[in-house]
């Protein structure tokens, strides 16, 4: 496929782990990276990256898998409002097997509703259109890369006069949980693998913030191996260069302004919340999207009276020490064992691309062999 | 991650809309996230859940390859240089 | 606090416990073919029938009549569409059955077919799954030879739903299972994965995509005679179908059955460059993917060449080796890619479902 196997040259990449190698060594220390987004950490893990790479280079994997921060509380409100009389529920395949503590929407649908899973928020509005006579709810996750979309599908819906289409919207930022794990004094960063698919909205820029308020050097980074393997060589070299600032490692996707269009939609559809629930991280100020008073009618959740309990993570749960760094998945008292991928306790293990999930789907094996 | 494919523009229909290829894999996707840029048959996209995000750039992907390659060789070209010395 | 290598002691301990069913409702999970089902069929049918006699759980029942040994298998088909490009339920129907019987070393002979149908069901779609039964029966080399027939209330079934069960003779010499394969024993496949999946998952027109990808439904039966007749038989070890669940989860089967390793080479396996973009498309991974019309055998290692050659002879022309048995990682699948990078591969829990991150 055209600009995703140019990126996956295993010559290239041989070439560039042996830079990262020598570069290490002539820093002579150990660093910790983190990974933002949820798509890197499966890259590194689907590839055998992080095993590749010189022993003081490590990963840790950040909060950045939309699936996986949606708290237990949220899910169950998308599971009641799925039951309503009438409803037709549309939501990401992704969305499907996370639990809540009534079930997953898998399991509603079992029990009756009507679920049903769309590739994109126009296909739900489509679907509204079609059936004029029910109510047709999105429960709408992402960050600010798939919130234009849900943006674009409320217009459409506005424009058209759309009156039986609504949105449970869950939508997230991404710099408040960013600036919530530099704020935490336990661990310390090196530098961060920035969120590629998220700059093509927000702009390289958005990231500013990074080196000049925490002093830590980040790279916007794209998908593929060679990606990942050029960041990490940019961040070493930001250190032997004596720089801390933002660099695009994905320019052919990735502008320094990102997508005005798109980020004039967020500003006309969408007003940040006075706090947003995180799962594993908990409230973060201005973290989430509401929709705008222009848009209200479409709001889900003053349309059907939510009931809006807050649920508390699973108490045996560790995620949020895994999402900020200071364990790794496997120290978790229920990683593998109470908590799996089939049957998920913690957010980091809901999605493959959550730490937990990808780390025992593919992290397990160079210790498995290491070991005989 | 947010899962991005790069898909290629092979017709452009009404209302914001284009159709995308990806190897063959062809399904309407909206362009209306990139009016500011404009969108052409032909141009290489960024798809994320039903809209084009971004027109992916062929100049920058070169050049990212290619400092991929040459950051590759900084070592390698220090190793040559190295053993040719040893030779000599 | 505990170690990596204690963590890691524990998941081995915690996968080798038999999956337990939660649910107190049936999901579409359980259909799935993944570790779901597997629950669902340990908890509800093992518990009520009782396990076949120190046997592994295959896609067929081995019986010892006086002086012949038979393979007897059953499989019930409710695909929608009931149409889709390569094929139909009626094909499927045929071809499924057949499979089942050809992976268990049997040579397919006599099938059944039970046709539950809905009220308003034209005639003329009935007359053409029919006719692409026997066609589909005329290409395997089986007869279908006894059938029953309901109509239920509309609503109450999906247009049609299939159930065909079949019998095979099994020639003397020839013996399959885990306990036959060895270290270092190669694994083949007879063609390229996930193009039933993917053509039935875009006919159903709710993604709105289009590709020029078509199922693989075909009957595998010719290709494994081909196989065993240029190989000693003891040479074939092990075979199975990767239908629902796809070779990942086939694949785990196989570990489980030898509690041997299996390690896969990610670039011997082909996929179709259509059918790799509709999975990069909508995220899901070709090797959780169903198939309709291949098979993996596990050969020793000096006849795989033979084998190889064989079925490309018959007609399988991308049947090639795809990985290997070893004694390391006892029970599980590994998956080495292209990048130097090796992961696991764990049984698929439940269908894949397309994604946005």
């Amino acid at each position: 496929m055209k600009y995703v196997d140019e990126f996956r040259d295993p010559v290239a990449a041989k070439e560039l782990i042996s830079t990262i190698h020598h570069l290490a060594d002539q820093l002579g220390r150990p660093w910790k990276f983190m990974e933002v987004c949820g798509g890197h950490t499966h890259t590194i893990y689907r590839h055998g990256l992080e095993h590749l790479l010189p022993e003081a280079v490590e990963f840790v994997h950040g909060p950045g898998c939309p699936v996986c921060v949606i708290p237990r509380g949220r899910v169950d409100d998308a599971v009641w409002l799925a039951h309503r009389p009438g409803v037709i529920f549309t939501t990401f395949g992704d969305m499907m097997r996370v639990p809540g503590t009534q079930g997953s929407l898998l399991q509603a649908q079992a029990r009756g509703a009507d679920v049903r899973f769309v590739y994109s928020p126009l296909d739900a509005v489509k679907i509204a259109r079609d059936n004029p006579d029910r109510e047709v709810v999105f429960f709408a996750v992402g960050f600010e890369t798939t919130a234009p979309s849900t943006a674009a599908a409320l217009a459409v819906s506005q424009k058209t006069g759309v009156k039986n289409f609504f949105v449970f919207c869950n939508h997230v930022l991404i710099n408040p949980p960013v600036r919530a794990i530099l704020d935490t004094n336990n661990v310390k960063l090196d530098g961060l693998i920035g969120p590629g698919h998220v700059a093509t909205v927000v702009g390289s820029d958005h990231f500013d913030f990074v080196p000049e308020e925490f002093h830590v050097p980040l790279v916007v980074t794209g998908f593929e191996p060679l990606d990942i393997l050029q960041s990490v060589a940019m961040l070493l070299t930001q250190y032997a260069e004596g720089r801390c600032e933002v660099e695009n490692q994905y320019a052919r996707v990735v502008r320094s302004g990102g997508n005005a269009e798109a980020r004039r939609m967020l500003a006309e559809v969408f007003t940040p919340r006075d706090t947003f629930e995180w799962r594993g991280l908990g409230e973060i100020p201005y973290s989430g999207y509401r929709l705008s008073d222009e848009y209200m009618a479409f709001d889900a959740e003053t349309h059907f009276d939510l009931p809006g309990d807050r649920v508390d993570d699973h108490p045996a749960c560790q995620c949020g020490l895994v999402l900020t760094g200071q364990i790794k998945p496997w120290e978790c008292k229920v990683f593998g064992t109470g908590c799996t991928p089939e049957n998920p306790i913690g957010t980091c293990m809901v999605s493959p691309e959550g730490a937990c999930a990808a780390y025992y789907n593919f992290g397990r094996i160079p210790t498995l062999l290491a070991n005989r | 991650m947010c899962l991005g494919i790069p898909g290629e523009v092979v017709a452009l229909l009404d209302s914001d809309l284009a159709t995308v290829s990806v190897n063959g894999v062809v399904r309407e996707v909206s362009v209306g996230l990139l009016t500011d840029e404009g969108v052409d048959v032909g141009d290489w996209v960024l798809v994320h859940v039903g809209f084009a995000l971004s027109k992916i750039d062929a100049d920058e992907a070169a050049l990212t390859l290619d400092q991929i390659k040459k950051l590759g060789q900084t070592w390698e070209d220090e190793i040559d240089a190295f053993s040719q010395t040893v030779i000599r | 606090m505990r170690t990596e290598e204690d963590a890691l002691n524990q998941i081995e301990r915690a996968r080798g416990r038999k999956p337990k069913l939660t649910d107190d409702q049936v999901t579409m999970a359980h259909g799935s073919g993944g570790k779901a089902a597997a629950a669902l069929i340990q908890a509800v049918f093992i518990e009520a029938f009782g396990a076949p006699d120190g046997e592994e759980l295959r896609d067929a029942a081995i019986l010892d009549l006086p002086g012949t040994r038979i393979a007897y298998t059953t499989d019930s088909y409710v695909v929608q569409p009931i149409r889709f490009p390569g094929a139909s339920i009626g094909e499927l129907a045929v071809n499924g059955t057949v499979n089942d019987l050809a992976v268990s070393g049997a040579r397919p002979a006599w099938l059944s077919a039970g046709f539950i149908l809905e009220e308003g069901l034209a005639m003329d779609e009935l007359r053409a799954i029919a006719a692409d039964m026997r066609q589909a029966a005329d290409a395997a080399g089986v007869r279908i030879v006894t059938g029953d027939t309901k109509v239920v209330p509309r609503g109450a079934a999906d247009q049609v739903f299939i159930t065909t069960s079949g019998i095979g003779v099994i020639p003397e010499e020839r013996r399959l299972g885990g306990a036959q394969v060895r270290q270092g024993d190669r694994v083949l496949i007879s063609g390229p994965i996930a193009a039933h999946g993917m053509a039935v998952m875009i006919a159903r027109g709710n993604l709105a995509i289009s590709a020029p990808i078509e199922s693989d439904s075909a009957p595998v039966n010719h290709w494994v005679e081909a196989m065993y007749a240029a190989v000693e038989p003891e040479a074939v070890r092990w075979m199975r179908d990767p239908t629902r669940g796809g070779l990942g989860t086939v694949a785990n089967e196989l570990a489980r059955d030898t509690e041997l390793g299996v390690l896969l080479d990610e670039e011997a396996i082909a996929v179709a460059p259509e059918v790799r973009g509709a999975c990069d498309m909508l995220g899901i991974d070709p090797l959780y993917v169903a198939n309709e019309g291949c098979f993996i055998a596990v050969v020793a290692a000096d006849a795989a060449d033979a084998a190889v050659a064989a079925m490309r002879a018959a007609g399988a022309d991308q049947a090639s080796v795809i990985g290997e048995i070893i004694a390391d990682l006892p029970g599980m699948v590994a998956v080495r890619n292209g990048f130097g990078g090796t992961r696991l591969m764990d049984m698929l829990v439940t269908d894949p479902l397309p994604r946005i991150c």
